[in-house]
């Protein structure tokens, strides 16, 4: 069980890594005009042909060898959908797929989003060789992060460098500060 | 807020250090299982700690890395650490408290944390 959306998100990212992408989008917007939390999640990755994805939401279907149960769909799709919410995901061989979430923003039963900054830095720092764009937007406000203008300035240092490591971690949560402005979302 | 501008100081200052940095077949990685399984049995606060770790104690060869589910989920969360010409360890129902324990006895000081492997389970 997750207990945070951006547990999800982290988890659904993994998917999209393992799709052999090589860049990863990744878009928040909190809206409290329209009441809703909305995610979505693309990737340019080897996406599912028509009967992978007509089973995509099935529990007891998987396409991993290690285990034969895929409880990471499932889990963001009725965490979307128990506060009311919608949740697709549309997806074609060796193009992409996308995956979108919508909570009620309102509802009791959304979970938090929880530490999204945690999970930006360690899917951008453990994959280097992946481009990001995460934007995270609250009502009419939002920022950007595309790691392709880091790698630009960076050219061979690692992200793990301690000043850079440093650096990414605290670029997110000063700008995701600077959007909530004190509220817990 | 922090801008571009401080991230091109960063690589200014550090430009004068490159030859300091190891060749990756040197490098320790300790690589966190971070499928389903992994993250929701707590791997993500572990892979934090031990990211902000090596960090903070400056352990240039050690790289930390994520990975899928490698079909021990019940055993989740998982950390593996491979030491260049060494045998892999595998730490099992691991927690950021443990995990520190790791970084302090098996990565700087060279000794395995028994009580945590794969292996103190008892059944492989």
């Amino acid at each position: 069980m997750m207990t945070e959306i951006s547990l999800n998100v982290l988890d659904v990212a993994q998917n999209s890594i393992r799709a052999g992408a090589s860049r990863i989008i990744i878009d928040i917007q909190v809206s409290h005009k329209e009441d809703r939390l909305k995610v979505i999640i693309s990737d340019n990755g080897c996406g599912m042909t028509d009967s992978q994805l007509a089973h995509v939401d099935d529990p007891f279907y998987s396409t991993r060898t290690t285990r034969t149960i895929g409880l990471g769909i499932p889990f963001f799709k009725n965490g979307a959908e128990m506060t009311g919410g919608t949740f697709s995901i549309k997806s074609e061989a060796g193009k992409g797929t996308e995956v979108t979430a919508v909570f009620v923003l309102s509802h009791i039963d959304r979970m938090p989003l929880g530490d999204i900054t945690s999970t930006m830095l360690s899917l951008i720092t453990c994959n280097e060789n992946i481009d990001f764009v995460y934007t995270y937007g609250v009502d009419n406000r939002s920022f950007t992060l595309d790691t392709r203008e880091f790698r630009k300035i960076l050219g061979d240092i690692s992200y793990q460098e301690p000043d850079v490591y440093n650096y990414i971690k605290e670029y997110l949560q000063e700008h995701k500060d600077d959007l909530d402005q004190g509220k817990y979302i | 807020m922090k801008t571009l501008e401080e991230l091109k100081a960063i690589r200014e200052k550090m430009q004068g250090q490159i030859g300091l940095r190891s060749e990756d077949s040197d490098k320790t990685r300790v690589v966190v299982g971070m499928a389903t399984c992994g993250i929701a049995s707590g791997a993500r606060p572990v892979l934090t700690a031990l990211s902000d770790a090596v960090q903070s104690k400056h352990l240039s060869n050690v790289t930390v890395t994520q990975t899928g589910c490698i079909g021990l989920c019940q055993y989740e969360p998982i950390v593996e650490v491979m030491e260049p010409g060494k045998d892999k360890v595998t730490y099992v129902k691991m927690t950021p408290e443990k995990a520190l324990e790791v970084v302090e006895q098996h990565l700087i000081r060279g000794q395995i944390v028994g009580k945590y492997t794969i292996s103190s389970e008892g059944r492989l």
